[in-house]
């Protein structure tokens, strides 16, 4: 995206396997609730906006910083942006966001959040992608949804 | 505990449904959204249905939109960052004047009780005050009290006094200086740790109440110079206090509140999908009052419940929008 990259060079972290499908989940009679593991499956290969790289791949999603409640319709999320000045946090929250709600039933709450300390601007990152009326206003912007499409855009 | 029941609930529009605004005399509504369509419905007979649907005003979401004290203009401000005017001269709704000069987003829209004033706020940071004069808008302020972006602006029920709610916590007061005639914030109310989402005036005036993403409601009060409480009013300004939170009720944000001026009942639209109602206790200390929840209707909505207004004319009756693309009629029994 930008000439010059903030973070040049990213570690870079192994991705998990491929999830087994097991026979329940084939089985369209049983109700199949929503986990963890499904939650990650559709943000782990959006990508970065600044390298190509998906979001797994620099640890800024993990399996384990994702909290579903079936019950309450609640899907947490947190992420870690590569460093604290990352000037791509909110971006990066808003395709995590984007993402979900368009793979989600209407029924989640989704929160995005950066991983409590991970960032300089936390709060005010938090703040706006917590508002759904900013989120919403970001979105009809054609240009940004245009950036945004190209994060969730899957590579071949 | 009274009971909220749902009357009907109105499908018409496509996506979220921002507003709802009952006309003055409380027998028609109108409502907006992402669809950037207003509706009007009406009754015939026992049931609500579409009277007329208003297209081509604006280009993006209609957040908010306002009918005039007399009912005869509509004014909705959308995300294009213009405000239109709908008067039905020709016999239909029509857009025939268009507010510019908002460099983002427009969220709210409110007209004087006369009539004579329209206000409108954005994510700019701004206030702006218009003066209406044979459907001629002129600018008569911009007020930038604020330091982010605005969610909603609300006049007094009597005085050409105007409040406004901010994602940057607080709620200010806005009045005209007789002197020079320039706007300035005469007050400001801090107390909410999160975006200020709504507000609303009582009967009287003399207080408001304030919901926000913090998942409070408060409830504040204004105190004059020489209030017999003995509380100091520097500047001879009157000064607001918060006299009340309720907290512990709502899960999630709270997107608007409405004060029912004939029954005194408080409303709120949350993000947990649940309308609250709630009423003052009937012997409380006016300085510390006590508001007990008479109702919560689970699942009101099946998404965030966005806005939710009395009836000015039917006890008990209510209208609600939510992200589920419908609009819904309640009524509320004690």
């Amino acid at each position: 995206m930008s000439e010059n990259l903030e973070n040049i060079n990213p570690k870079l972290y192994k991705k998990l396997d491929d999830r087994e499908v097991t026979a329940e989940e084939q089985d369209d009679d049983v109700a199949d609730e929503f986990d963890s593991r499904e939650i990650f499956d559709i943000i782990r290969n959006i990508n970065d906006p600044e390298h190509p790289l998906t979001l797994e791949e620099l640890n800024v999603v993990e399996q384990n910083l994702i909290e579903v409640d079936n019950k309450k319709n609640k899907v947490d999320v947190k992420f870690t942006p590569t460093i604290p000045h990352c000037s791509m946090a909110t971006l990066i929250g808003l395709s995590i966001r984007v993402q979900l709600l368009r793979a989600l039933p209407a029924r989640f709450k989704v929160s995005v959040e950066i991983s409590p300390g991970t960032h300089v601007s936390e709060a005010a990152v938090n703040k706006q992608l917590a508002d759904k009326e900013r989120v919403a206003a970001a979105l009809e912007n054609s240009m940004l949804l245009g950036v945004i499409n190209q994060c969730l855009a899957p590579k071949n | 505990m009274g009971t909220l029941e749902l009357k009907q609930s109105l499908t018409g529009h496509r996506g979220r449904v921002w507003s709802v605004c009952w006309h003055p005399k409380g027998a028609s509504l109108a409502s907006c959204g992402e669809d950037k369509r207003i509706i009007i419905w009406g009754l015939e007979g026992p049931k609500w249905v579409t009277k007329m649907i208003l297209t081509e005003g604006h280009s993006r979401t209609i957040r908010e939109l306002a009918w005039s004290p007399c009912g005869n203009y509509i004014a909705s401000a959308s995300f294009d960052a213009t405000i239109a005017v709908w008067d039905k001269k020709s016999g239909q709704f029509e857009c025939n004047t268009t507010l510019e000069g908002h460099e983002n987003e427009v969220k709210s829209v409110s007209w004087s009780m006369s009539g004579q004033l329209l206000a409108t706020c954005s994510r700019d940071k701004s206030v702006w005050v218009w003066e209406v004069n044979d459907d001629e808008y002129e600018c008569a302020a911009v007020i930038n009290a604020h330091t982010q972006d605005v969610k909603k602006v609300r006049w007094h029920p009597h005085e050409e006094i105007l409040a406004s709610a901010s994602y940057d916590n607080t709620v200010k007061i806005f009045k005209e200086d007789a002197a020079d005639s320039d706007w300035s914030c005469i007050a400001t109310l801090s107390s909410h740790t999160s975006t200020v989402w709504s507000l609303s005036w009582d009967k009287i005036g003399n207080r408001i109440a304030t919901c926000s993403d913090d998942e409070t409601v408060k409830i504040w009060r204004e105190y004059k110079p020489g209030n017999d409480m003995g509380i100091v009013t520097p500047n001879n300004e009157s000064i607001w206090k918060c006299i009340c939170t309720l907290s512990g009720y709502h899960t999630r944000t709270i997107y608007d509140i409405d004060w029912c001026k004939t029954t005194g009942l408080l409303v709120t639209a949350c993000g947990d999908d649940i309308i609250r109602i709630f009423k003052e206790d009937s012997d409380c200390d006016p300085h510390q009052p006590n508001f007990t929840m008479v109702c919560s209707i689970d699942r009101a909505h099946d998404q965030d419940v966005n806005c939710i207004q009395w009836n000015p004319t039917i006890p008990g009756q209510l209208a609600s929008a939510s992200d589920d693309s419908l609009v819904k009629i309640w009524f509320y029994n004690e």
